[in-house]
């Protein structure tokens, strides 16, 4: 995995987020984001460690991760404008994004959530005598959700091939990593008898590296690891904070947390000319992209319940 | 004939489905040693892989159905206790249920979740005999309620074969019933399509799962009295069979339904709704219902003042023929 690709990959999750909030401003897209800006590395380097088979769940602060697995940029763009081009045809949005042609079994709401799901689906894979591996992208506050706690104990008793990346961007909305986790995120993986590891989740050749590992000891058999990726989330919990600005992180933290930005740590990595190339390459395929996503039809409101049900023979 | 209860029929139907299809399987808690006896020799005919015995961690197992859905299997998972529902519907209704509309219909959830010993179960007290088949009806979840071993059967197949989730509900009250059945004409009985139980003329009572015995009961009472009742059954909480209601209320005019939810907003409500939408009826119609927001104290009388019971039903009865409120 070269250089260049991380860094297409983080730099098109910034510009992508970017751009989603400029829509956001504009009303273009409607219920806002939770912009991934700032923990881009985590997506980009685990994703690279993936096969195109392999699958992951996501979350709410989820772009990064679809578009480090391969998503069309277009689509995913018109999902959140709600278009019937959309990934989802306009029936998700930003939270709910999903591909499963990709390997993405969908942004989950609730942040504890995809951690059973993607625990069953690594178990149901296997069963099927397939050596797919998955991967739960879940943030700090999901592991004060029950459920989630669950799903390691799972996953460890049955082996299920899964590697659970829990993005510390040390806050949960407001609430400070600090203030709500007893003992420590990786010892409470430990306590479930699974190696867990503290990874830089600035620096996308370190989590790739991680990555790498724990897939490695996932698709042999060997069960899941747990990987902490440290990082700061550079703007808001959720585009409502550009209105209403929550007091929460001080001017000294903001700058201290931004001052280690994924994109520079990478970029740093590639001679001047290779990085500018990319960038152009990078603005002009989201610049088609919002031209796809604006030019997208909207959905026919007598279509609402469209998808409700699977078998729509019952559907009345 | 041979004799099939109601248990027995869910059993076979589980059996019959691990085998006709290697991507069903069954998790839950005690299913190896069947605890229920809904799993009764499954674990034996199948192994572990099939019979998947679960921790106590009822929110992760739900969603890990989910997830093996996704990737394409057929879980069927069973409950003991119908008010680990309460703890689960989060997994079922904010998760299983929603995944193929928020997805754009990419995907498709068929996971079974079955209670066998759903209701008063007498002496199980307060936090072990809930019913709560309306709440999966509100949310728009598939919900069925057997009433007989034939139905028990075929809806358990038909619910196992549907690509979206459904719940079923197995009545405590109904899981000892035996009924002649011939093993060759059990089949799957769809999903949404009531049946009457009885045929009559003069009122229909609506029933469900256990208390169909109580309403054919109470229409053997009546046919003394020159009273002829039509019991019609919906099987199906969700979706109702509006269709065969109405068909059935277009003969009779008159209609009362027990159902053993909480009074407000439960299926009884619903069923009066419908009435109030739709037919033309010679008198009010009633619900006997369990209390508004009643939980089932200890006591055996105490829990049986609280459930429907076919006294309730018989002045219910009584009311709409004499065209009371």
């Amino acid at each position: 995995m070269t250089a260049e690709h991380l860094y297409r990959t983080v730099r098109l999750i910034r510009r992508f987020e970017e751009r989603a909030m400029d829509f956001v401003r504009s009303g273009e897209i409607v219920g806002g984001i939770h912009p991934y800006v700032g923990q881009e590395a985590i997506a980009a380097g685990v994703c690279a460690a993936l096969r195109p088979d392999d699958v992951i769940t996501s979350t709410h602060r989820g772009h990064g991760h679809v578009l480090a697995k391969g998503v069309d940029p277009a689509r995913m763009l018109a999902e959140l404008m709600g278009r019937e081009n959309g990934l989802n045809r306009g029936r998700g949005g930003s939270m709910h994004a999903a591909d499963f042609g990709l390997g993405i079994l969908g942004a989950n709401a609730i942040v504890g959530a995809a951690g059973s799901i993607a625990t069953g689906a690594a178990w149901a894979y296997q069963r099927q005598g397939k050596d797919v591996v998955a991967v739960s992208f879940f943030g700090d506050g999901a592991m004060n959700e029950g459920m989630l706690l669950e799903a390691f104990n799972l996953a460890v008793l049955w082996r299920v091939p899964v590697v659970f990346v829990c993005e510390n961007n040390g806050y949960a909305t407001t609430m400070p990593v600090r203030s709500a986790v007893a003992g420590s995120i990786t010892g409470r993986a430990r306590a479930f008898g699974m190696p867990a590891f503290t990874v830089d989740g600035q620096d996308p050749e370190k989590v790739l590296a991680a990555t790498t590992a724990a897939v490695s000891r996932a698709r042999s058999g060997r069960g899941p690891t747990f990987l902490e990726c440290t990082t700061y989330r550079f703007d808001a919990h959720h585009t409502f904070e550009h209105r209403a600005r929550l007091n929460y992180r001080s001017t000294e933290e903001l700058s201290t947390g931004r001052s280690r930005d994924p994109v520079e740590i990478q970029g740093e990595r590639l001679a001047a000319d290779v990085r500018a190339a990319v960038d152009a390459e990078i603005e002009a395929l989201l610049d088609a992209a919002a031209g796809v996503a604006l030019g997208g039809a909207h959905p026919d409101p007598a279509a609402a319940l469209e998808f409700l049900y699977a078998s729509p023979e019952v559907n009345r | 004939m041979p004799k099939l209860s109601y248990l027995k029929a869910l059993n076979r139907a589980l059996g019959d489905e691990l085998a006709a299809d290697e991507s069903v399987f069954v998790l839950g808690e005690d299913v190896r040693v069947a605890a229920s006896n809904l799993t009764a020799g499954l674990f034996d005919r199948f192994g572990p892989e099939r019979v998947l015995d679960t921790p106590l961690s009822e929110q992760a197992f739900t969603n890990f159905a989910t997830g093996a859905a996704l990737a394409g299997l057929r879980p069927v998972i069973e409950f003991q206790i119908p008010s680990l529902l309460f703890l689960v519907f989060e997994q079922i209704a904010n998760q299983a249920h929603k995944f193929s509309l928020m997805t754009g219909g990419q995907c498709q959830v068929p996971v079974t979740y079955v209670v066998p010993g759903s209701g008063s179960r007498t002496g199980w007290a307060g936090q072990h005999s809930d019913h709560p088949y309306s709440l999966f009806a509100h949310v728009g979840v598939k919900t069925v309620v057997p009433s007989s071993p034939a139905d028990a059967y075929g809806l358990l197949l038909s619910a196992i074969r549907d690509n979206d989730p459904v719940v079923l509900f197995a009545p405590a009250g109904a899981l000892g019933i035996r009924d002649d059945v011939d093993y060759a004409s059990l089949q799957p009985v769809p999903l949404g399509v009531g049946r009457i139980v009885r045929e009559g003329a003069d009122v229909t009572v609506v029933a469900l799962g256990h208390l169909v015995q109580d309403a054919l009961a109470a229409a053997d009472e009546l046919a003394g009295q020159g009273i002829s009742v039509e019991v019609f059954d919906p099987r199906t909480v969700y979706p109702l069979d509006v269709d065969g209601l109405a068909a059935s209320v277009a003969r009779t005019r008159r209609l009362v339904v027990i159902d053993d939810s909480n009074r407000t907003s439960g299926f009884g409500a619903e069923v009066l709704a419908v009435a109030a939408e739709r037919f033309d009826l010679d008198a009010p119609p009633r619900r006997v219902t369990r209390p508004d927001g009643a939980v089932l104290p200890f006591a055996p009388a105490l829990d049986r003042a609280v459930q429907p019971g076919r006294d309730h039903l018989l002045a219910a009865i009584h009311g709409v023929l004499e065209g009371k409120r």
